[in-house]
Order: structure tokens, then sequence, then C-alpha cells
């Protein structure tokens, strides 16, 4: 198991995503931020707050739960049934830009999903993707608009992000096998 | 995760169980507030509803729920069908079964008649009440609309008042609020009251002003004119007199108190019309989260399914 983010690598990486998206959609307007549960919402929130300390504009923030999109949830059992949570986007994402968040992307299949559960919601102008950690190994022709940090992973490792929010601190790992749950 | 791949009765649940069920259900609440009101979770599901007792709350409540999360879903109201032609319960299931479905919802006269299928069936079985035994969705939402407004079951005090004796109501209810820490009184004429109810954890009394007194949660069962073959009440006017809620009995419960009705209301017999559209009662609230407890069940039985194959 080794440590391929700490703390502070992990907040000006997020920084530095803060000044993509100001630059590639030239302001905040019309933006609105969709975390993906669970280390997504953490991570949207900390996005709109670099936006707010840059720009001094609120950005509309969301979180959303894709379980119920899942494509493996009738099929495979491939662990433990997944818990629902609540989804909350308390805005109309119509002729919106959404910046949609999460921790890390691997397959493609979560980024899948929640694009299905966000055109539930309305039809956005556009949608981004930013992740913390692109590990590699897609299944799907998804590919991420913001990356925090390209990380060449074999798929026998897995990588866990950790958020101060929801386990006390901040950091990314890589742990090698046998631990095998992915993101 | 459910130890079962059925839902029978709430006897079977453990408190960690209820506990997921109620999360999830909170989960599903936000759907409805959607545009699209529907996720694909069941997709290619197929889930019968068979109701041998006339219903239109539960199965409707049920209905939705299933088109929320995408299965299909057929429903066999029996009065129309093969049963009037003579044939057994079990002859009928396995008949649908040869088609199939992947759950079966079921409301049945008999006690104990989902147990059978779910012994004898591939398919998953849901209780939506059996005769004089269980009504396991019924007092999963009661709990949910008493959390949502209490944040809390245990320690409250929760009066169910009413036809005590033919209520799967209330034998669910007091299961599953036993199990979560409540202190349930039954209150009910004595023609109407289950031999040794205090057996099952319930404080049995037949004034209704004693179970109201400073109660959290007041839960009126409906008078069953149906399955009432003999004489249990005098009139329905002197029932109303004796055990009806009226605003001057809400008076003596908690100022935060809450009123429930499982449905259907016999108006100006066990409720008096102005509780009923008062401002504590949480009625229509029940039936709202019907919907969101329903679509957990399915999503949790779903997944035990998918376990199992």
């Amino acid at each position: 198991m080794s440590q391929v983010m700490d703390a502070d690598r992990m907040s000006r990486a997020l920084t530095r995503i803060s000044h993509e998206i100001l630059e590639r959609n030239r302001g905040t307007s019309d933006l609105a931020l969709i975390g993906i549960r669970t280390r997504g919402v953490p991570l949207a929130r900390r996005i709109a707050h670099a936006l707010h300390g840059i720009n001094h504009d609120e950005v509309p923030t969301g979180a959303l739960d894709i379980t119920l999109y899942r494509d493996d949830l009738m099929r495979q059992p491939v662990g433990p049934q997944p818990v629902v949570r609540r989804t909350e986007v308390h805005f109309s994402i119509d002729d919106r830009r959404i910046l949609l968040v999460d921790d890390v992307l691997y397959t493609g299949r979560t980024i899948r999903a929640a694009l299905d559960a966000l055109i539930d919601f309305g039809r956005p102008r556009s949608i981004q993707l930013i992740v913390l950690v692109d590990r590699g190994h897609r299944e799907l022709p998804i590919k991420a608009d913001y990356v925090g940090k390209n990380l060449p992973t074999s798929t026998r490792q897995s990588v866990r992000v950790r958020l101060q929010e929801i386990d006390g601190e901040d950091e990314v790992l890589l742990v090698d096998p046998p631990a095998q749950e992915g993101a | 995760m459910l130890k079962s791949r059925h839902l029978l009765g709430i006897a079977d649940l453990d408190p960690d169980e209820i506990g997921l069920i109620l999360e999830t259900a909170d989960a599903m609440t936000e759907i409805a507030a959607r545009p699209i009101k529907k996720v694909p979770t069941l997709r290619g599901r197929t889930v019968v509803n068979l109701f041998f007792e006339p219903s239109t709350r539960t199965r409707t409540s049920f209905e939705v729920a299933e088109k929320r999360l995408s299965a299909d879903t057929l429903s066999i109201a029996v009065a129309q069908s093969s049963v009037t032609k003579g044939e057994t319960l079990l002859d009928t299931v396995r008949n649908l079964e040869a088609m199939a479905p992947d759950m079966i919802v079921m409301r049945h006269a008999s006690s104990g008649a989902p147990h059978l299928l779910a012994r004898l069936c591939r398919s998953a079985i849901i209780n939506a009440g059996d005769g004089m035994h269980e009504h396991p969705t019924q007092a999963l939402l009661d709990a949910f609309t008493i959390r949502e407004h209490k944040k809390r079951l245990d320690g409250l005090k929760v009066a169910i008042v009413g036809d005590l004796l033919h209520s799967r109501v209330l034998r669910s209810n007091v299961e599953l609020l036993n199990k979560m820490g409540a202190q349930v009184w039954a209150c009910g004429p004595s023609t109407l009251m289950p031999p040794d109810l205090a057996r099952f954890g319930v404080r049995p009394t037949t004034s209704i002003d004693e179970a109201v007194d400073g109660a959290d949660v007041i839960m009126m069962l409906r008078i069953q004119h149906e399955r009432m073959h003999g004489h249990f009440i005098p009139s329905t006017r002197e029932y109303f007199t004796t055990f009806g809620l009226t605003p001057a009995r809400v008076a003596r419960a908690r100022p935060d108190v809450i009123i429930m009705h499982p449905g259907p209301m016999n108006r100006g017999v066990e409720i008096d019309s102005d509780v009923a559209d008062g401002p504590y009662s949480v009625i229509l609230e029940q039936v709202t989260n019907g919907v969101a407890v329903r679509m957990a069940v399915l999503y949790l039985l779903a997944g035990q399914e998918a376990q199992a194959d």
C-alpha cells in the first residue's frame, strides 16, 4: 500500500481544476456541480468553495446517488447489495452546464449510470466530468475533462481515496492485492 | 441486507433489517419529486399483484411502486379469475409461475397463505395482507411516517384503537413497534379484543381516554364490517360514542400528537371528520409514504434474487 497523493497535493489539484473550470467556461454563469455519492459529494463542495474563493460566485451543488441506475445490480452479485442513498439536486439542471464530480475514474460504468440519472432530471446544456484520480482501464467510451492525477494501475490493484469529511484524512492510496474492491 | 428473499411478516425481520428498509425508503421518496418519476432499477423484472381480496390503496400503491422502478407489472383481481371456477390457490399460482414472474405480491383472506406459497414456489413472495395475520408493508409505512415526524420510534407511546380482533395492521404494527422500542397501548371493546394481548407486549385497555392520554401517536383502526359475522358492537353510533376519536379525546394526547389511519376510514364510526381532516392528521402522508416503502421492499428483495441466482 503506497500513498500517491497527500492532503497538500490533493488541495493543489482541486485548486488547479477550479482554475481550469473558470478558464474553459469563461466564468461560472449557468454552472452547477453535482457530486456522485459517496466521495464525489465532498469533492464537489470543495470545488464550489474554491470557485467562490477565486470568483466570488456561488455555484449550486448537488449530490447524486447512482445505485438505482447501476448495470450490475440485478446481474452478478459482486458483493453485498449497495445501500440506496438520497439524491439531492435542489435546482433545475435544464440548460445548465453540469460539472459531474467523482473520486476515481475506472471502468466508466459509474459515469454511464450517472449520465442516465442526470438525463432523468432534465436536459442540461452540457455535462463535463471532473475526477480526482483517473486510473485507466476504461470499459466504455468515457473520458474526463478535468483530472486531478493520472495514475497508472493494474486491474488487480485498487485505489482508495480518503477524504477529511468522511475518513478524517485527505489522501489517495494505491492498494496492492489481495484487497480487491475498486472504485 | 435482508436475510430472506420473501417479505411475509414483520415477525421475520430484525431491527437492523427494519432500519435498512426505512433508510432505503427515505432515499426513494426523492424520486416522487422528480419530473420523470422513474428509475430503471427493476427493468426486465416481472411482478404479479395477486389480490384475492378487494383492495384499492394497497394494490395501487404496489403498482405505482413497481412502475417507478420500471418493473413489468400485472395485477390480477381474483374475483374475475379462475378461482371462482374452482381452481385451488396453489394451482392458480403454479400457472402464473409458468410465465416466470420474479415476484408475487399477494393478498389473501386466509392467514398464512403467502407462507404456503413461499415454501412451494420459486418466486419471491411479498405479503400484502393475509387474513387476520400480518400486513408488513403497512406497518413499515406507518413506522416510516412516525419516524419522519418524531425522528425516532423508541420510547414513544403509540395508542392503537379500534377493531383489534380482525386487524392484521395491529399485529404487524405491534411486532414492529415492540422491536423498535415503542410502547404500544391497544384499545377496543372487549368483544373485539383478542385474548392474551398482553402476552405480545401490549397494554390492553377498554378506555380510549386512558389509551390516548399523553400519546405521541394515535392509530385508528377500521371497524371491519365485512369480517363481522357476529354481534361485536351494539351499533356504530354507540361505538363512536365510546371509542370514536373526537377533538376532545385528541386533546388528551401530547400537543405534537399525530393521528394515523390505514384506511379506508369510516367517518363518524371510528374517527370524527374534524379529526380526520384536522391539523394532527397524517393519513394522506401515510399513503404517499406507502409508495416509497414498497419501492424499498421491492428493491431490497430484487437484490436478494440476484444474489440467489
